[in-house]
């Protein structure tokens, strides 16, 4: 039966990839050929999930879990649940994209490229499946060495210094994760996911240690996302990073982790880190959007728009109602397909004219129409139009949310105002007005047909996602409503109960 | 059959949009016909459906409404694909799709000379299929789709000269002004989905009407929130500075979206929720309040305007100042008459100043202009028409709409001011529309002063003609609809029926509005058929005198503004200034937030703290810089050990961590 191999076979596929690709002879673009196969291989493998999954049946599917080491219990044991689904997904679909936007991008070294890119795949795709902490830790570490020599390989003009600065950011919070973690197995004798939510729940351990234990956890996934004010490792990180690990730098792993391990295991200790995440999350949502407001490098203004999309995240996860989570975990898949697809939008630019300084661009709608569509697309995903995917996250995040936080909220709401400042800001430098010297001179090739096979998948995903959210809503809704606060009084009674002195409360009150 | 008769509503929105993706698709390879073919088909459809709609009108059960598809379900939440009609969708289906397809048409000729003509058709259907779902939502989020979607493509009709920095300039301020407005709409629907659970119309307003004690409050906060959004998109203040630089765009799209339907949509919306305004006499003061302010202060910064299609520019804003008038005094039907009113003439004003410019080769100040009325006559008297309309001269289609709104402006409570200021407003319009229309048509020809004109001779062209008959006709048809259009709602006061208030009158009549003491249409019966004529008289006489004194002015003695300009300088520097709004939010809003977000935010904290804090953790950064140069020396080996490396410190610590806490037991 597929489905009880499926996990496994989705997760090594990659490194198994990887470990033929070191193989094979450096001869015209085998390598490319052979990268491009083992990632729509996986991606491919991916869609068995959604196309299997049970809905309406609580717990993990598609589960594996056998023994691995007996002494300490680490077991193998993988499995997804409506979280982490979608996620597992969107890594096989940007998995192929990843290789696409690097074909030409990545003219040297590209067997270590590609070699390196693969196994990062299957360190990405162990984090979202594995249910036993030991293997998630390792894979956790895993996806940040490839990704840590990557830029460190391909870096613009200062790949060492980012790719350090990445790597002590990321290092040194893993090692408190990684205490934690080994703290949990010391007291409770397991590394399973339920039985530690069990263990916990039965209230067994010490509040004080537990506070402590979850912020260890918090901080880790926190530097990871990044949220405000850890942020200091991405926009380097991002500038200097190839497109394709650009793309996966931020935001998916750190936010899911924080759902599944923070949410998850430690649901009473969130609560109290709860109001600081959200005063974070509104900072970090219109701190990012005014300091990408004056970025003249592009990389630069992502970073920091990415900052602030995932700040909507973060507010919509430490919220606890159902929409705000739904509207969060859809805002994870947006901001892997959406932010991901501006950054391949980036890298194809810098392909043709090798700079991303915003002053060097101007008046390219004329020459490039095809990538002006693409762009404008892209950032109205981004802004929140609604029937496009972002709109819809974000809407959600920010109803969801609004119960009890309006002050938050309604700083928060600024940001749909900064999001359409900064980002037509760049498409008018960069897109309208007379031609700069340098577009004049440069020979301006339009999108050629592979960029157009890899950003059309992307476009028309905006579109779907936009207009057709239940499909993956219902998914996810059964992953994170075990999260979720329990949903209040029905909205009528409640309008009563809050808002209106009605005829009953009166009574009430008289009586 | 007996079965709700199927009205296939979503097919009035689609149609334009496969017109859109059709032409944006493939209208660059497309033949120019083919393009032209599609872009019009799109529109004309609809038109047709809009009719046999009305011709089976009577026979539906209202609110019609049809649910299509579910468009977001999380947790309670649900807001669909639905479509409803009633009585005001109506009136609004008629008028978008009417005048939209008249202005389909008149773009086709002038268009024809352009640069990415199917591009532009394509953006002009995209709008089309926003606008109707805007009002043919059920709901407020689908309301929402239409209302940013009307915004896209008014910043991509706005930018469509896209080599132009004003144009993409003043496309962004369209959108991010409007985002503005959006952020009172989202949170107006927070607080919808907090206190009612839902968005639909079908649900909220029900809920509301149930619930006589619901005064106030938190339909106050609602009812603002809306009006935040209602004056971002409909250009009251104070975010109307967007729309007379929205004049970059092709004049046509200044008449569709500009100046009859997108424009309008904040009036609508305000209509719409009018169950929320009638339960809050606050919300409903600031909507007459700020209208009427709107009307007055566009009024007179149009006096001082030289280009053609600023001084329309600010007379749209002035005139959606009156349609809030009307339903800031709870006469929702008589805004909504001036709206389709407006439609009329305004949607006119700007096709016959583009067929002005047209003919002129793009000149647009009037400075430059006059005596044309020999020149290009069939121009000349269907402005004519539009003018007389606009200025409130009976028996023409703005007398009886403006006359209805201050009107019921007059009998309200405390309205009397907001009746003077209004009437003052119609003095102004009457002004400096006739201005508008002394300086193009009249006088000495001043056409030879024109650098554009001369600069178009030289390449062969610049003889001013009068325009093709794809661009006379829909101005002939709208010239029609101004000058009779006043039997849609002829006030009762001077041997009118009102037709079109009494046929919205099952939308607005509701019990909502009668649970409000403060807003019982009439309350002290001060209305009455001769007092309607009296007023009516008053404006004539108004209006009247802003037409003699702009014929002093620019007619008679047309040195005279030359010299009233030297002698109340400072009050016409003002007036062409602007107040200084603009510079105003520029300098003390952009500027002061850019610098904070430039130096104290990405600098001092970004750069200095976070930056700062990342590196004294990396000193070690530094040292270990030797170590990085092996990485990038390209040996595979290296990056083996770079693996090793990792592996093994994760382990080294894993096994002190484990030595350790089993210590700790």
């Amino acid at each position: 039966m597929l489905n009880g191999s499926i996990l496994s076979l989705i997760t090594f596929l990659p490194l198994a990839g990887a470990v033929i690709l070191a193989l094979l002879p450096r001869r015209g673009r085998i390598i490319q050929w052979w990268a491009l196969l083992v990632s729509l291989a996986t991606f491919v493998a991916t869609l068995h999930l959604p196309a299997h999954f049970v809905y309406g049946q609580s717990g993990f599917q598609f589960v594996i879990n056998a023994p691995w080491i007996t002494h300490p219990a680490i077991r193998y044991h993988l499995g997804v649940d409506g979280l982490s689904m979608w996620l597992v997904v969107l890594t096989g679909f940007l998995a192929p994209i990843g290789v696409l936007v690097s074909w030409k991008a990545i003219e040297n070294r590209t067997k270590e490229f590609y070699f390196l890119f693969l196994i990062q795949q299957t360190a990405m795709l162990g984090v979202f499946v594995s249910l036993d902490l030991f293997l998630y830790y390792a894979f956790w570490e895993l996806t940040l060495v490839p990704m840590a020599i990557l830029i460190a390989m391909y870096g613009r003009n200062k790949g060492p210094q980012a790719a350090i600065k990445f790597f002590l950011y990321a290092f040194i919070p893993s090692a408190l994760l990684l205490v934690a973690i080994l703290w949990l197995y010391a007291k409770t004798g397991t590394f399973e996911f339920t039985h530690l939510q069990t263990a916990i729940a039965a209230g067994g351990l010490g509040p004080q240690a537990l506070f402590w234990v979850a912020l260890a956890f918090l901080v880790a996934f926190a530097v990871k996302v990044p949220v405000f004010p850890l942020h200091g490792w991405l926009a380097d990180g991002l500038t200097q990073a190839p497109t394709a690990m650009s793309m996966v730098i931020a935001g998916k792993l750190g936010l899911y982790s924080l759902l599944r391990f923070n949410l998850g295991i430690f649901p009473v200790q969130s609560r109290e880190f709860a109001p600081w995440m959200i005063a974070l999350a509104v900072i970090g949502i219109i701190y990012g959007a005014l300091v990408a407001l004056v970025q003249r490098d592009m990389k630069r203004l992502v970073a920091y728009a990415i900052l602030s999309q995932v700040s909507f995240v973060l507010l919509g996860i430490f919220c606890f109602s159902i929409t705000g989570l739904d509207g969060a975990v859809y805002q994870i898949i947006n901001e892997g397909v959406s932010g991901g697809a501006l950054l391949v939008l980036l890298g194809i630019l810098y392909e043709r004219y090798g700079t991303f300084e915003i002053s060097e661009y101007g008046g390219l709608s004329k020459r490039l129409p095809h990538m002006a569509t693409l762009y404008i697309i892209t950032t109205l995903s981004l802004i929140g139009l609604p029937i496009l995917n972002g709109f819809v996250g974000e809407f959600l995040v920010l109803s969801g949310s609004f119960v009890g936080h309006h002050g938050w909220v309604v700083a928060a709401t600024t940001g749909v105002i900064l999001s359409a400042s900064y980002m037509l800001w760049f498409i008018q430098r960069v897109f309208f007005g007379p031609p700069s010297t340098m577009v004049e001179e440069k020979p301006g090739i339009d999108v050629n047909f592979r960029e157009l096979a890899t950003l059309w998948p992307m476009i028309l995903l905006m579109v779907v996602m936009g207009v057709a959210s239940s499909y993956w809503i219902r998914g996810i809704e059964e992953g994170i409503r075990p999260l979720a606060n329990a949903p209040v009084t029905q909205p009528m009674a409640q309008s009563h109960a809050t808002s209106l002195p009605t005829q009953a409360t009166l009574r009430k009150g008289r009586q | 059959m007996n079965g709700i008769p199927n009205l296939h509503l979503w097919l009035l929105p689609i149609l334009p949009l496969a017109g859109f993706l059709v032409n944006g698709l493939f209208g660059r390879r497309l033949p120019k016909a083919l393009v032209t073919a599609v872009a019009i088909l799109a529109t004309a459809i609809p038109v047709i459906q809009v009719a046999t709609i009305v011709a089976r009108f009577g026979s539906l059960q209202l609110p019609y409404v049809e649910h299509v598809a579910n468009w977001i379900s999380a947790g309670s939440f649900h807001a669909g694909f639905t479509f409803q009609l009633d009585q005001l969708t109506l009136v609004m289906l008629c008028v978008i799709t009417g005048v939209g397809f008249l202005i389909h048409v008149y773009s086709i000729g002038y268009m024809a000379h352009e640069d990415g003509y199917w591009r532009y058709f394509a953006y002009l259907n995209l709008f089309m299929f926003f606008m109707l779902t805007l009002v043919l939502a059920n709901n407020f989020l689908m309301l929402f789709i239409g209302w940013e979607g009307v915004g896209l493509a008014s910043y991509l009709l706005i930018g469509f000269y896209v080599l132009k920095t004003s144009a993409a300039d003043a496309g962004k301020k369209a959108f991010i002004y409007n985002r503005i407005g959006d952020f009172g709409f989202l949170l107006a629907m927070f607080l919808m989905i907090q206190h009612f659970g839902s968005l639909s119309y079908s649900q909220v307003f029900p809920q509301i009407i149930a619930q006589p004690a619901l005064q106030g409050g938190v339909l106050t906060a609602i009812g603002l929130l809306l009006l935040l959004g209602a004056t971002g998109k409909s250009a009251q203040i104070p975010l109307y500075v967007w729309l007379p630089d929205a004049m970059e765009g092709p004049t046509p799209v200044s008449a569709l979206i500009h100046a009859a339907t997108m424009v309008t949509a904040g009036v609508y919306m305000v209509a719409r929720a009018h169950v929320i305004f009638d339960r809050s006499a606050m919300a409903l003061a600031f909507v007459a309040v700020i209208g009427t302010a709107t009307a007055f202060f566009a009024a007179t910064m149009a006096v001082a305007q030289n280009d053609i299609k600023r001084v329309l520019a600010y007379s749209t804003v002035s005139q959606l100042g009156y349609m809030f008038l009307g339903c800031g005094v709870a006469a929702y039907g008589a805004g909504v008459f001036h709206l389709v009113s407006h439609a009329f003439f305004k949607a006119l004003l700007f096709l016959a100043a583009g067929a002005v410019i047209h003919s002129l080769s793009g000149e647009q100040d009037m400075r430059h202009m006059g005596g044309l009325r020999k020149k290009i006559p069939v121009t000349f008297w269907t402005m004519t028409a539009a003018v007389f309309a606009i200025s409130g001269l009976p028996p023409l289609v703005g007398f009886a709409s403006k006359d209805g709104v201050l009107y019921d402006a007059f009998i309200a409570p405390g309205g009397k001011i907001l009746w003077f200021v209004g009437l003052a407003a119609a003095g102004l319009t009457s002004f400096y529309m006739f201005r508008l229309w002394y300086m193009t048509f009249f006088g000495e020809d001043r056409t030879g002063t024109s650098e554009i004109l001369k600069e178009a001779k030289e390449h062969g062209h610049g003889h001013i003609h009068e325009s093709p008959w794809v661009m006379l006709v829909p101005m002939a048809i709208l010239a029609f609809l101004s000058i009779f259009g006043g039997a849609l709602g002829w006030p009762s006061g001077l041997g009118g029926n009102e037709w079109i208030t009494h046929f919205l009158d099952p939308v607005f009549n509701t019990a909502s509005l009668s649970m409000n003491p403060h807003l019982i249409h009439d309350p002290a019966g001060a209305g009455s058929d001769s007092l309607q004529l009296i007023l009516a008289i008053v404006s004539t006489l108004t209006a009247l005198a802003g037409w003699f004194v702009a014929h002093l002015m620019y007619y008679a003695r047309p040195e005279l503004p030359a010299k009233l300009t030297q002698k109340f300088r400072a009050v016409h520097r003002t007036l062409y200034h602007k107040y200084w709004v603009d510079e105003l939010y520029e300098g003390f809003i952009a500027a002061p937030l850019l610098f904070f977000s430039r130096f104290v935010l990405n600098f001092l904290v970004d750069r200095g703290m976070i930056d700062g804090a990342g590196f004294a953790a990396g000193g070690t950064a530094q040292g270990l810089g030797s170590l990085v140069a092996r990485i990038q020396s390209g040996n595979i080996r290296s990056y083996a050990g770079w693996l090793a490396l990792g592996a093994t410190l994760v382990l080294v610590v894993t096994y002190f961590v484990f030595t350790g806490s089993f210590m700790l037991h």
